[in-house]
């Protein structure tokens, strides 16, 4: 179909199983090229929703286009189109890296040279080269985690399909998969999952949170913390007595609230909430300079993905008593 | 066809890859290796006619005992494994077809069960030239076994994978083709004297009766019937087989 159909398109999927309802009428759509995060907490339906994008199962209603082609009436077309790495990352252990590469092409229907190439290729791309001759089962996870990777990106997918690739790395080996991930969004619209936030900051340009089966929000990044942080408090430490402060902020009308505590030294540690949302900065730093007191912190707390993430899933938590 | 051919070798390997594979072929020796002794034993003590081939798959206890034990192991593995370490979500989200993924799995056990049994008559001709009898061999009677070992391994190497398909557990599924194995072996079973004769359910019962079809497949005799036999019944478990890959994309 034409390439302006967008990557995926989901529209009122729902996934029943029998007492229990893991994925409820969620929509949503990706652009080509996106990076997307997959974001929510373990049993939130971020696997489910995957395995139904992946066509390995059907959806109980709704329905999902994968760069146009319905999963569900044309499972092949979109099969071709996808690279995914299923959730833990199941590999044939008992299959050497090159062999196994070279067995995934000819299945996703790359012929007998085209398959020597592209896994030379990907052996290159992800770093493999040094244990292409090494059975699958003997490597460490960091390695197993970039067969998995090679693999999803053996046949060239328009769309590549993540489902927690980081997860039970080391920090170093975190890193590496992530720098991948990265790369391949240069190239590939990529969907991963994860419940690690950090990772959707740094890897992601856009963000679904799915709790409990439905999307939270849904938007970019940085308009996410930005439409959270509007009640960003201010923290200054300033060289000076609790009084003196206490004097020069009590009656400002830019001020909600604030509180003073004693800091390390002769410091004192102030926390102000604003009112209407205004940026106190320029105000504490005009007040220090004119009473002449020592400043040597000043930050506007943003909302991090994890403090959103938190109020959202706890919200519905709520609502759902 | 390429796409085939990659999975069936992809079974082959992990036969051969894992202890599994040898494991079988040790199993097939060993057994076989007792009728061997007991084969010899008959050769020893009174003059026979009898090809070996009928005395060692027709009447003996062996063949069946080989059969039975070696085809679930062979085929356990098959759809259990993949789908208890994760693998069978990787594979069912390639472009394969489910019809391509049943057969190539169900190629790949019949060409293993196929191989066990090679150095077992390897032994066999070897035999027939220390005893220096030809006779002992006929090539008729061979080509018949063969046969046989192939119509009968067919019908339960199916209903392995059938029983595979069913669960992701390889106990589980050893467990149940065993119980299927056993049953129809059993239900083939005669009181001594009693072939041929007997009432209408008997002689139904007589044509379905595995052990009396590999007698014949043992003299050398190719019962067409037979042939039809297993191969519905190939068919009919590796349809089944195909239900169950194909159930996962029900509504």
């Amino acid at each position: 179909m034409s390439d302006e159909s967008p990557m995926i398109e989901v529209r009122d999927l729902t996934k029943r199983y029998p007492g229990r309802t893991a994925v409820d009428g969620i929509s949503f759509t990706v652009g080509r090229g996106e990076v997307v995060g997959f974001l929510g907490p373990n049993g939130a339906g971020k696997s489910t929703t995957m395995r139904i994008l992946s066509s390995f199962m059907p959806a109980t209603s709704g329905t999902v286009r994968i760069a146009g082609f319905d999963v569900f009436h044309e499972p092949d077309e979109v099969r071709r189109r996808i690279g995914y790495m299923p959730e833990n990352n199941p590999l044939h252990t008992d299959m050497r890296v090159r062999d196994y590469l070279k067995f995934r092409a000819r299945l996703k229907g790359l012929g007998f040279n085209r398959s020597r190439e592209r896994v030379d290729r990907v052996v290159e791309q992800c770093g493999l080269r040094d244990v292409q001759k090494r059975i699958i089962g003997q490597l460490s996870k960091g390695y197993r985690q970039r067969v998995g990777l090679a693999d999803a990106l053996v046949h060239e997918p328009d769309l590549i399909i993540l489902d927690e690739p980081t997860i039970g790395l080391d920090p170093h080996q975190i890193r590496s998969v992530r720098a991948l991930i990265k790369d391949l969004g240069k190239r590939h619209t990529v969907l991963i999952s994860t419940h690690i936030l950090s990772e959707v900051e740094m890897t992601c340009s856009r963000v679904l949170i799915l709790n409990q089966g439905q999307i939270l929000a849904a938007d970019r990044v940085e308009d996410l913390e930005s439409r959270f942080s509007q009640d960003g408090r201010v923290v200054a430490e300033l060289c000076a007595t609790a009084d003196a402060v206490r004097d020069a902020f009590r009656d400002l009308p830019e001020v909600e609230s604030f509180d003073i505590s004693a800091a390390a030294g002769d410091h004192v540690r102030l926390s102000l909430s604003p009112r209407n949302g205004t940026d106190l900065r320029p105000l504490v730093f005009e007040t220090a300079r004119q009473n002449g007191w020592a400043l040597r912190e000043l930050t506007r707390s943003r909302h991090s993905l994890e403090d959103i993430f938190i109020h959202l899933t706890r919200r519905q938590k709520g609502e759902g008593r | 066809m390429g796409v085939f051919l990659a999975l069936v070798r992809r079974e082959l390997g992990i036969a051969f890859n894992a202890l599994t594979g040898y494991v079988v072929v040790a199993i097939t020796l060993l057994l076989a290796g007792f009728g061997l002794t007991g084969l010899l034993d008959t050769l020893n003590s009174d003059r026979t006619d009898a090809p070996i081939t009928e005395m060692f798959f027709g009447d003996g206890l062996v063949f069946w005992l080989i059969v039975i034990v070696i085809t679930p192991v062979i085929t356990m593995r098959s759809f259990a494994s993949e789908k208890s370490q994760g693998t069978y979500e990787a594979l069912m989200t390639t472009p394969v077809g489910d019809w391509q993924v049943v057969l190539a799995k169900y190629t790949g056990a019949v060409l293993f069960y196929l191989a066990s049994w090679v150095p077992m008559l390897c032994v066999l001709v070897g035999l027939r030239q220390v005893a220096g009898v030809p006779e002992l061999l006929d090539p008729r009677a061979m080509a018949g076994a063969l046969l046989g070992i192939g119509c009968i391994g067919s019908t339960y190497l199916a209903a392995g994978i059938f029983a595979s398909s069913l669960t992701r557990s390889q106990i589980i599924a050893a467990m149940t083709s065993l119980l299927i194995g056993v049953g129809v072996w059993a239900s083939s079973l005669r009181p001594a004297g009693s072939d041929g004769s007997g009432d209408t359910v008997g002689r139904v019962l007589d044509h379905l009766s595995v052990t009396l079809q590999m007698k014949d497949f043992a003299r050398g005799v190719i019962d067409g019937r037979a042939l039809v036999f297993h191969l519905s019944f190939t068919l009919l478990f590796l349809f089944l087989t195909h239900r169950v890959v194909e159930m996962r994309r029900w509504k």
